[in-house]
């Protein structure tokens, strides 16, 4: 009874299992934003080249070595060659050991040498390529570009969404402001972490136009599960347009505090009737109405201000992180934040 | 027959020795075989909560968006998940069999340090309840089972939780390195007379192993846990990048512990298996030398792959490329264990009970743990599966899969040894079928959602990343486990609902184990046995089988006038007649005590510290004073 059940049972396990995920998996990037295997660059390209090398030759030892247990199982479960009731006393077989240490070493050397290529490739860096720099923050990214000119003089700045121009390769260089994050884009490229009082360094490339999503890889703290980001990959025109726009900032406080409200604490918090959906922190939509700051300070400027400027400083232990606000990003927030009355959209 | 050495000529009246009753026996037992039953108890509770804080974070993964759990809810519950199955279940339930087994397997009456042991065993006790006390504050450890710097430093983690973790892994550290000692020195000082090292079962071997890891990887862990303490506590800076502090040299420091452990928590279940199958295949282990030193291989290697965990850190080209290479080599050793298993039951009778079935169940998973683990060695490929659920699918076929299974295969084996009673094997195949499907339907789309691009420690995900289905039905396998799990202790508890009655053989062992009582008595063997093979048992029992075929690791011939048991595997040994035994004590629960109370002053007050100091002291001085040995009828 025993002797044919398990056969199917694996049979029926392994098809419930395989036909979905093949099913998926020929489906491609258009159900899975975060596909590592729907390469859409040079960089992914690469590693997904390696991946299909070990994952078939991973195949074949998977198929021969299950395969000869499950032939031991079934052909020796009841050994009639037995002497003296035990069967053959067999010590070993040095012969044996040569071969089945022999042929694995020659599978990792085959897998060695592209994957020692790959990692020489991936750690190229170019300076004269389109030049990014990548800032980790609890619990935002932010991106600068470094050759752009910005609004105030200083470099380009953004949030969230870092647009680059398509067919491009992009040079990264990442750091954080708190602890370590990880950036990662799977469709572009493995992740790099960004470390606070390090520099790293990554490229990647988009070959077509379009949205890729990404996500903060490295446990960062309460909020890290909400680090999202998109890679934006814009025709050198829409690219040029978009720089354009980015340079003028709103002259309106109010509508530059929206702003900030809506890509850095829209991770966390929620405003009715905007883009900032988080729950992590309060909620803000009846702010100015509020008695209190975070329950330990009186509702004034001159207290939120403090707040903003370093949340730990005046709570130790709060889930806000020092997000290191600019007094102009300050003064922004202060004109936004008292306009939310509860009565919805600004 | 095994038997004679146990019941063959009286030589002291041995009914001085019963086991005395009550929890004060318990609290001051020194006997290893208890100490062992306490390791069991203890981690098979953790498991329990390990495993009920699993259940909750499936749930809260059940569907997008969820709100089952908080953010700071889910951030504890995996960190205390990863922290209580590694520390607090699957180390401590290798040790229950190490207790059981080392002195048992070697012919030894008890450890070397049997007060040095149950001193482990009370550490190990108050560092776990030290690393829980956070749940009753709401405020468990939430920074991850590796504790990243600089994320635990006091300006990101200001709260209390960080403080249990570190506290109760120090305490912890304690435990094992004490008891690591005490089983190097048991088993290279206490073999029986005859046993060679190359004779010595694969099981013990795999202990040693495994004792030499934990004195080699815990102090670079208790090196990089002083750091952080004196961070948190004393404003030092050695992780605060602000002040040229270094967050990786807490990576490379914790690593440096963190790899060996992985092996530390793997060899042990290697070593059950090794035992389980070739008593189940009917045929002595194939390849023990190669076992043995694929074993020793593998824990070399250990030390050199520490980096493969910071692939993404940015370490450069060179070193991913070398502990890519390291990392790889480690494939080899892996397989040729797996191969000499098949080996084993390649040409066997095999006799498909319990046991054997989790050890098959071992192999088979192990095999695919094995070939995750090859694809990221590849540091290009992990820069993709790093971090992702492909990872979480990778260790926990290595850790369920390859632990697990083989705790679980040990469980059924030796019960009869640690109570003399039998686990029933109808509960035993369908807690065996239940675990393999509810394992495989928890942990294989795993691998699909890592591939998909879902990073682990989120405690939410969006919709529109296709992870849902696949999520959902991850969680229906862990309530399958969960399932399975039930069984086994509706099969426990049962087992104690019943005479005892275990024969002291009932799988027809080829080990030491076996030729005493189920369960034996306090000073375990009458006689000292005299070992000539390392299939002992079997050599006694088959002597047509086993009796005249030269052993190739019979190294020095055996003395002139012995010549004639060459053929038995065990003769009675004529030179030590009397039965020393330990004394029962309770210092080594006062000297622990202090221990508690020490390290507890640093999450309390500093006032517990100082008390925790004077109780230490006292402790270690009734020690030292105390006679290790009394007269016979002070015994226990």
């Amino acid at each position: 009874m025993l002797r044919r059940v398990p056969v199917r049972l694996v049979l029926f396990a392994l098809l419930t299992f395989m036909i979905p995920m093949i099913l998926t998996a020929c489906a491609g990037g258009v159900d899975n934003p975060q596909s590592t295997i729907d390469p859409a660059g040079a960089a992914a390209d690469e590693i997904v080249d390696i991946y299909s090398l070990i994952w078939w030759l991973a195949v074949v030892v998977f198929v021969l070595v299950e395969g000869a247990l499950i032939f031991a199982i079934f052909k020796f479960r009841n050994n009639k060659k037995l002497i003296n009731g035990r069967p053959a006393p067999v010590h070993g077989n040095t012969r044996l050991e040569i071969i089945w240490t022999m042929i694995p070493a020659v599978i990792l050397a085959v897998i060695a040498v592209p994957t020692i290529q790959g990692i020489a490739t991936l750690a190229e860096q170019d300076d004269d390529a389109f030049q990014v720099r990548v800032i980790g923050n609890q619990f935002f990214w932010e991106f600068e570009y470094p050759d752009i000119v910005g609004a105030d003089g200083a470099p380009l700045k953004v949030t969230d969404e870092l647009h680059i121009p398509v067919d491009t390769r992009v040079q990264i260089t990442l750091v954080s402001n708190d602890v370590i994050h990880s950036f990662w884009v799977p469709r572009l490229a493995g992740k790099t972490d960004a470390i606070p009082g390090r520099t790293n360094h990554m490229w990647l490339e988009a070959e077509d136009v379009g949205t890729y999503e990404g996500q903060c890889a490295e446990f960062c703290g309460t909020a890290h599960a909400l680090m999202r980001f998109s890679v934006v990959a814009d025709t050198q025109e829409d690219f040029d347009d978009w720089v354009a726009t980015s340079q003028s900032t709103p002259s309106d406080p109010v509508e530059a505090g929206k702003q900030i409200v809506e890509s850095v604490c829209a991770t966390c918090h929620l405003v009715e009737g905007t883009s900032a959906q988080g729950n992590i922190g309060p909620e803000l939509t009846n702010f100015a109405n509020n008695d209190q700051i975070a329950g330990v300070l009186e509702n004034n400027e001159e207290n939120l201000r403090a707040w903003l400027h370093d949340p730990p400083a005046v709570k130790p232990g709060t889930a806000m992180p020092n997000l290191g606000l600019s007094e102009t990003q300050i003064d922004a927030l202060v004109a936004y934040l008292y306009t939310l009355d509860g009565s919805g959209a600004q | 027959m095994a038997t004679q050495v146990t019941t063959a000529g009286q030589v002291v009246s041995t009914e001085q020795f019963a086991y005395p009753k009550g929890i004060w026996s318990w609290l001051t037992t020194v006997d290893h075989k208890r100490i062992g039953v306490l390791y069991l108890f203890t981690s098979l509770t953790f498991f329990l909560i390990g495993g009920i804080e699993a259940l909750l974070i499936r749930l809260q993964l059940a569907s997008p968006n969820n709100s089952f759990v908080s953010a700071d809810t889910y951030n504890q519950l995996f960190t205390m998940h990863g922290t209580t199955m590694i520390f607090l279940a699957v180390m401590p339930l290798s040790a229950a069999f190490f207790n059981l087994l080392v002195p048992l397997m070697i012919g030894a009456r008890d450890v070397a340090f049997p007060r040095l042991n149950a001193f482990s065993y009370w550490v190990f006790l108050f560092g776990a309840i030290l690393i829980n006390l956070g749940w009753l504050h709401g405020s468990a450890p939430d920074a991850g089972w590796f504790a990243y710097a600089n994320l635990t430093s006091s300006q990101y983690s200001a709260g209390q939780g960080v403080d249990y973790w570190v506290v109760g892994v120090q305490v912890l550290g304690l435990s094992s390195l004490a008891s690591a000692f005490n089983f190097l020195v048991t088993i290279i000082n206490m073999r029986a007379p005859g046993m060679t090292m190359m004779r010595m079962p694969v099981f013990i071997w795999m202990t040693l192993i495994v004792a030499v890891l934990i004195v080699m990887a815990f102090p670079a862990l208790t090196v990089g846990v002083t750091l952080l303490m004196f961070d948190r506590w004393f404003d030092t800076l050695f992780f605060v990048p602000e002040a040229n502090g270094q967050p990786l040299l807490w990576q490379h420091l914790f690593w440096v512990f963190g790899h060996p452990e992985v092996y530390i928590l793997i060899l042990p279940a290697m070593g059950i298996v090794s035992e389980v199958l070739p008593t189940f295949s009917k045929k002595p282990l194939f390849g023990y030398t190669a076992v043995v030193f694929a074993g020793v291989g593998i824990a070399a290697l250990g030390f050199s792959v520490w980096a493969h965990h910071m692939f993404t850190v940015g370490m450069g080209p060179v070193p991913n490329s070398v502990f890519s290479i390291a990392t790889m080599l480690i494939a080899l050793p892996t397989g040729i264990k797996i191969f000499n298993w098949i080996g084993t039951m390649w040409g066997g009778d095999l006799k498909f009970s319990t046991p054997m079935l989790m050890s098959i169940g071992f192999v088979s998973m192990f095999i695919i743990g094995g070939l995750s683990g090859v694809m990221h060695a590849s540091p290009p490929v992990d820069s993709q599966q790093q971090d992702s659920y492909f990872v979480v699918a990778h260790f926990h076929y290595v850790l369920f899969g390859g632990s697990i299974f083989g705790l679980f295969a040990g469980i059924y084996y030796w019960w009869p040894k640690f109570f003399g009673r039998l686990l029933n094997e109808g509960l035993g195949k369908a807690q065996f079928w239940l675990m393999l499907i509810g394992f495989n339907a928890t942990f294989f789309p795993m691998h699909w959602l890592g591939v998909i691009g879902m990073p682990r420690r989120i405690y939410t995900y969006e919709e529109g990343l296709n992870w849902d289905f696949w999520n959902l039905f991850t969680t229906i396998g862990a309530f399958v486990i969960a399932l399975a799990i039930t069984v086994f202790l509706i099969n426990a508890i049962s087992s104690f609902r019943k005479e005892k009655g275990a024969p002291d053989d009932p799988w027809d062992g080829a080990t030491l184990e076996w030729a005493t009582s189920s369960p034996p008595a306090p000073y375990n063997f009458e006689k000292v046995p005299v070992v000539n093979s390392n299939i002992p048992l079997w050599v006694e029992k088959y002597p047509e089988v086993y009796g005249h075929e030269p052993d190739f690791r019979d190294m020095a011939a055996p003395p002139a006038e012995e010549q004639e048991t060459v053929e038995h595997g065990i003769e009675d040994h004529h030179h030590d007649d009397h039965i020393h035994m330990p004394n029962a004590s309770y210092w080594p629960l006062v000297v622990a005590l202090g221990l508690l109370l020490g390290f507890a002053g640093f999450i309390f007050t500093f006032v517990l510290t100082f008390i925790g100091a004077a109780v230490l002291f006292v402790g270690v001085y009734g020690w030292a004073l105390e006679p290790a040995f009394g007269e016979p009828d002070h015994i226990y």
